[in-house]
């Protein structure tokens, strides 16, 4: 059997600043098949970011991927150079970014970007480079195609200029994309139009897609799991149908039960209370301690994070429904 | 068709209207965004405009109601919320505050009227004095205008942060100590203040994590019981707009498609651009759906399609929709629908 296109083990993502260590992605550990669709959600602060930042080796100092392994089809990517590594960005592995002219330069044509960027990982010609950006807009559904390359980024409106992007993550049929929140600015007409594009790719290419989000309604409808992430750590973990119905850990059950269709209309909203808490001198044990209903002295230790079944894991010494962990 | 539908209840009905907007339209010439700026000083095309922002509205809202305004970003959401709180002129048509034209009101009245209709914004860090303290930033304005005595004025700034969800122990503070939750509750804190009967919240909640979202959800309800207060709350975010409106208002490219009680748009949808927009809302309840998207782009209002705006992307377009524009008209008790094949029923 075929490695999977990504493992994620014990990852750990330091920041040293002067005010002191900020562990924003302390202990994170996921594996995303060919194929599949893996929703990683969580508030902000919450390590998302930096959790795919480190995937494409895009962390910058004062951070530093301080321990874990991330295996690549099997390849651990942090023993590769730096000249590898950009190898593999853009061209096996993209990045889609919440704001699009991360990717865009604005004073360059589509048409010279895309071309460029054809032809930095793939020997064609000019014109088969052309072609293929051409092919490339047309799939993420941007209307004449042709004439739309000799646009320049602000010609387009914010919907429009994600989808280039898009377009330019998969120009070279990636096996993966890091999908940073790539919809959160944009209108739901416009996210449908972007989520059917994403959903197509995984289904016809085989990419392994990993949708950064903090909406759990975007991801109900598109991912096969999700990773829950609560200061830096995976909290719970699973197929999204478990997760989803059958929460474990009292955050996840938490934001589930915040969302506005899962109250009676009218009445006041199931909330969480208290705030989310800064990384810097997080104290040891349980970080959901001081806004957990369900806390108790055990939670002051580390709570370990438990498979529950093949694939089913939760970090709780008190989950919902306890089962016997394997 | 709506005789399962309760009537809303009489003190609505009967209460007059707090705003009353007719005819009103906004024009702007365009300003340019980031990238079109250093597209010009690089010396590239740019082209300089009129956008209708807003194009002829009619509406009105009762005292008591909470409103819920939606559609696309730059359908004219916040352009119309600054018309209503009367501190954007409208470029043609009136708006009408208690009955009177709010633009003709001498200056004391028309203090009042700005004092008693408050604005809360998506990004309260923004709107905050980042120099001054909590105490003054709420202080400040009814100090101002007299709404307190001299001596009272500490005891009744605890009382509006208390109101607000905040510790007034933390008053002696500055806005950037504070986290953005927080930050909101001193924004409702300041324009609980001046004693304020309407509440225009312009994305409010957008910025805010899912959990601290339903916490300010839940502050702005229970404010409205408490103090019985009026809302146009402005959100792109159709589950919370159902979760907390009486009646909803849907806007596309400056102009009202749609307006319901909320019940009746969730369930019996009519302009077919509501019914796409509602079909698209990512459910926490959908399982592997397959996605679609409404198809086209979002028109620029700086050259808006004839006829229906929305004929370009509705896949019920026929010829009168190029062409005549649709009147917003009853199409149930209190539901109005601006659609051409409501003609043809
Ligand atoms: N001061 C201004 N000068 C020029 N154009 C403006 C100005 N204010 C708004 N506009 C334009 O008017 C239209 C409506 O803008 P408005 O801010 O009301 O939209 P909105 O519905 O609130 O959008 P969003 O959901 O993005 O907040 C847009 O095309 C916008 O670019
Ligand atoms: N360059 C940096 N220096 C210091 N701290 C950082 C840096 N980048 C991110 N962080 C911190 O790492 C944590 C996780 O950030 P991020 O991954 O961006 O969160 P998310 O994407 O979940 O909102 C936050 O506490 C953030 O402040
Ligand atoms: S470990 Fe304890 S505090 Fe943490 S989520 Fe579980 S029950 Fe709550
Ligand atoms: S008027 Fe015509 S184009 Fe407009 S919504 Fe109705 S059917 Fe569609
Ligand atoms: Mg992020
Ligand atoms: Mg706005």
């Amino acid at each position: 059997m075929s490695p999977p296109t990504l493992q994620v083990r014990n990852l750990k993502t330091h920041f040293f600043t002067r005010a002191g260590v900020v562990r924003a992605v302390d202990d994170v550990s996921f594996t995303v098949e060919s194929g599949k669709v893996l929703g990683l959600v969580g508030e902000s602060g919450s390590g998302k970011s930096v959790t795919g930042f480190s995937i494409l080796g895009l962390v910058d100092p004062p951070g530093r991927v301080t321990g874990g392994s991330i295996l690549f089809k099997g390849q651990d990517l942090a023993t590769l150079s730096e000249a590898a590594m950009r190898r593999l960005r853009g061209n096996r592995i993209a990045m889609i970014f919440q704001d699009p002219m991360m990717t865009l330069n604005p004073v360059l044509r589509i048409d010279t970007q895309m071309i460029e960027t054809v032809l930095a990982h793939a020997k064609v010609s000019r014109e088969e480079a052309r072609q293929r950006a051409r092919d490339a807009l047309g799939q993420v559904g941007i209307p004449s195609p042709e004439e739309r390359l000799h646009a320049y980024p602000h010609q387009f409106s914010g919907g429009m200029r994600q989808r280039v992007a898009i377009a330019i993550a998969l120009l070279h049929k990636p096996d993966l994309i890091v999908a940073d929140e790539p919809t959160t600015a944009l209108d739901v007409t416009i996210q449908g139009q972007i989520l059917a594009e994403a959903q197509k790719l995984c289904a016809e290419s085989g990419t392994a897609l990993i949708w950064i989000t903090h909406d759990l309604s975007v991801v109900a409808g598109l991912a096969d799991d999700i990773a829950v992430m609560y200061a830096g750590k995976v909290v719970e973990q699973g197929p999204v149908v478990d997760v989803l119905d059958a929460p474990l850990h009292p955050y996840t059950v938490g934001l589930i039960g915040s969302v506005p269709s899962r109250n009676h209309r009218g009445e006041p909203l199931r909330q969480i209370p208290g705030m989310t808490p800064s990384l810097l001198n997080l104290p040891a044990g349980c970080a959901f301690r001081a806004r957990c209903p369900r806390a108790e002295a055990r939670c002051a230790e580390p709570p370990p994070f438990a498979e529950y079944r093949p694939g089913r894991f939760a970090r709780c010494i008190h989950p919902y429904q306890e089962a016997v962990a394997a | 068709m709506s005789e399962t539908l309760a009537p809303p209840p009489p003190a609505l009905q009967e209460a007059p209207p707090i705003i009353e907007l007719r005819g009103v339209s906004r024009r702007f010439a365009t300003s340019l965004d980031f990238a079109a700026k250093l597209a010009r000083r690089l010396g590239l095309p740019v082209r300089e405009e009129v956008v209708h922002a807003v194009d002829g509205v009619d509406l009105s809202i009762r005292k008591g109601e909470v409103v819920g305004l939606v559609g696309e970003s730059g359908c004219g959401k916040s352009t119309l919320g600054r018309m209503v709180a009367g501190i954007l002129p409208p470029s043609a048509g009136s708006v009408l505050w208690w009955g009177r034209d709010l633009h003709g009101l001498s200056g004391a009245e028309a203090r009042q009227a700005k004092l008693r209709t408050q604005m809360i914004f998506q990004d309260p860090y923004a709107s905050l004095n980042p120099r001054l303290k909590v105490a003054e930033i709420v202080g400040e304005a009814p100090q101002y205008h007299g709404l307190v005595r001299r001596g009272g004025l500490d005891a009744y700034v605890d009382e509006q942060l208390r109101r607000a969800g905040l510790d007034p122990t933390l008053k002696r503070r500055y806005p950037h100590q504070f986290s953005g939750g927080q930050r909101q509750r001193i924004g409702i804190a300041r324009a609980l203040a001046v004693q304020p009967d309407f509440l225009i919240c312009d994305e409010a909640v957008a910025a805010l994590d899912v959990s601290i979202q339903a916490q300010i959800l839940n502050l702005f309800m229970k404010l409205r019981r408490e103090l019985d207060l009026t809302y146009l709350f402005i959100s792109h975010d159709l589950g919370v707009v159902e979760h907390l409106s009486d009646r909803v208002v849907i806007m596309y490219l400056g102009r009202v498609v749609e307006e319901a009680p909320a019940e009746e748009v969730f369930q019996r949808p009519n302009h077919p651009y509501t019914r796409a927009l509602l079909a698209e809302v990512p459910r926490i309840e959908a399982r592997k759906r397959a996605f679609s998207g409404v198809k086209g782009e979002i028109p620029s209002p700086l050259n808006p399609p004839p006829g229906c705006h929305f004929h370009p992307r509705c896949p019920h377009a026929f010829e009168r929709c190029r062409i005549e524009r649709p009147a917003l008209r009853e199409v149930a008790p209190g539901h109005r629908s601006a659609c051409h094949l409501n003609d043809a029923a």
